[in-house]
């Protein structure tokens, strides 16, 4: 069993301080920030190194940080960005870390161009689904993912509704919305 | 004219069938629910399985963003909707863990007695409907009689059959009925009159006593069937480093032999609650296996779950022997606007099907900032695939049925 603290240093050590941009190991599950450039560096090394394991990845999820109540927006904490969630464990230590890529909301800043994260199937094969769920739900284009298809959405289902700022379509093939 | 071949070997060239793509389901009565898996086969051969989702997606994360997390409680009742008390446990507990609640004994006895009798419930359904995918009508019935006797003691807790909304963050709704009426069904087995009152504690003893000795005859009925061995053991091999890397949990991952159950390996939070308890974690290879059996196979998947049954009978009758002397109340307050701190959390637990999972964003107000929830199934029906191919068509509800799928947690 490796403690936070220590995952982050072996992953400071290995990779420098440019690719493990940030962390926050005070927190209830603690996390450490991964560039997107080198997630899947990173996450070969964790599943990998033996002092680390991380063979199981419980959950990939996407988070659309935007406050649109401007009620709440006044103590919102963080900067509109997406983070796309990896929560990895290991079954031969027991171990649990939480690693998280920062995003952009819009690629280049063109609304409506969702950005864009190396994709982990290669890593871990879990990834695969979930990354086509973040894809259809959140809106991220994981790059080099085998089949990045809507899983749960129609295919010809337009935006992605666990965005913010999503609105919900007045009309689909006939059947009216709200 | 004479009817005698010249060469055989011409009409085994000339048999060869097209390749054709066949739809299972949305409607097809093995596929569990609303799943349709387009097929590509070569005449009885299965080449390649895609599994499409989605039928039964009700935005359910969507949802929890905007209702405080109690209000979240009963759409988790509709994720996996044969085992509705234990995604009220995972969700409950996640909330808790968010804020840092400790509950008493005596709500922590009642979870473990209800989340464990869940279990039985959810995997005699498991369990019953996989002889029905196989052609076997009868353990069916029979499962659905001894799990209607835990839906009307469910029912006496909490009002509710299927979506219980029992569990929630801070405890339970209730307490457990001090005194009830015998369930029909119960009444009727043990030739009892219906107008008997007993203690809910006593009334759930009694099934137990008469439930235990018919696990034996599942297995008479499934388990050492040969015509059943036939269908299951040997196919669907799912080994372990591939139930790993594909993130399967629960009855799959132990089926493969991997030993590895939250119970006693998660988080401090869950654990906690099991401490004290005995009980075993049955992983595969069994001693019981018939000779075709291998590790990580159909027949080893559907044995854990009957495995887990027993586990989980002697867990709820020592969790009754505990509640009898549990101190504490059987909640703590819990406001509906009780303010999520800026933080976030992720807690796993044992669910009858795996792992489920619920992550937490909290940013100072009632309502979580994100509300997911991972499924378990969702991560053990990505492996149909790769297990199909290459199978007979009639092998695929075999494979499928084992994996034990519920499609409402999968689309939420």
């Amino acid at each position: 069993m490796t403690s936070a603290p220590d995952i982050h240093e072996s992953l400071v050590e290995q990779f420098g301080r440019d690719a493990i941009s940030g962390n926050n190991l005070e927190a209830i599950d603690p996390w450490i920030e991964v560039s997107p450039g080198s997630i899947v560096e990173v996450s070969e090394f964790l599943r990998d190194d033996p002092a680390l394991l991380f063979d199981h990845l419980n959950d990939l999820c996407g988070v659309d940080y935007l406050q649109p109540d401007p009620k709440k927006a006044k103590t919102f904490e963080h900067s509109p960005h997406v983070e796309v969630v990896y929560h990895l464990s290991s079954f031969t230590h027991k171990h649990r870390i939480t690693i998280k890529v920062l995003l952009p909301r819009w690629a280049d800043d063109i609304e409506g161009d969702i950005p864009a994260c190396p994709s982990v199937v290669g890593v871990w094969a879990a990834a695969n689904w979930h990354e086509r769920e973040a894809y259809d739900l959140v809106g991220i284009r994981f790059t080099s993912h085998p089949n990045l298809r809507r899983i749960l959405c129609p295919e010809d289902w337009e935006g992605h509704p666990l965005r913010k700022d999503y609105e919900f379509p007045l009309e689909y093939h006939g059947i009216r919305g709200q | 004219m004479t009817t005698e071949l010249q060469d055989p070997r011409i009409v085994e060239y000339d048999v060869r069938t097209d390749e054709m793509l066949v739809n299972m389901g949305p409607q097809h009565p093995s596929t569990h629910g609303v799943l349709r898996l387009l097929l590509r086969t070569d005449g009885e051969i299965v080449h390649e399985v895609t599994p499409h989702l989605g039928y039964l997606h009700r935005c359910a994360e969507k949802i929890g963003e905007n209702l405080a997390t109690p209000q979240w409680i009963p759409y988790t009742d509709r994720m996996d909707y044969l085992a509705g008390m234990n995604m009220n446990l995972g969700m409950s507990l996640a909330v808790e863990k968010l804020l840092g609640i400790e509950l008493p004994e005596k709500a922590q006895t009642i979870r473990v007695l209800i989340a464990e009798l869940g279990r039985v419930a959810s995997h005699l359904v498991g369990m019953g409907a996989y002889g029905l995918d196989l052609g076997s009508f009868s353990p069916f019935l029979w499962a659905f009689r001894e799990r209607e006797i835990i839906l009307d003691l469910f029912e006496e807790v909490c009002g509710a059959r299927l979506t219980y909304s029992y569990i929630t963050p801070g405890g339970a709704t209730h307490d457990l009925p001090k005194s009830i009426n015998l369930p029909p069904g119960l009444a009727a087995l043990t030739g009892q009159s219906p107008d008997t009152a007993v203690s809910w504690t006593n009334a759930l003893g009694q099934f137990l006593d008469w439930l235990e000795p018919r696990i034996e005859e599942y297995h008479t009925l499934l388990t050492r069937n040969q015509i059943f061995i036939k269908r299951t053991a040997g196919l669907g091999l799912l080994s372990p480093d591939m139930a790993k890397s594909y993130g399967c949990t629960g009855p799959v991952l132990r089926g493969s032999g991997v030993d590895w159950d939250l119970r006693r390996d998660g988080e401090e939070i869950y654990t906690k609650m099991y401490e004290g308890y005995e009980f075993e974690i049955p992983v595969a290879p069994f001693d019981a296996a018939p000779p075709e059996a291998v590790c990580g196979d159909n027949w080893c998947r559907f044995f854990v779950r009957m495995m887990e049954v027993v586990q989980s009978i002697g867990l709820v009758r020592q969790a009754i022997e505990k509640y009898a002397t549990a101190e504490g109340a059987y909640r703590e307050a819990f406001k509906l606007a009780t303010k999520l701190p800026a933080d976030e959390c992720y807690l796993e637990t044992e669910c009858p099907r795996g792992q489920m999972g619920f992550y937490l964003v909290g940013d100072g107000s009632s309502e979580p900032f994100r509300a997911r929830a991972k499924s378990s199934c969702f991560c053990n029906l990505a492996v149909t695939g790769p297990l199909s191919s290459g199978f007979l068509l009639a092998d695929i509800p075999a494979i499928v049925g084992s994996l034990d799928v519920v499609m409402g947690e999968i689309d939420r």
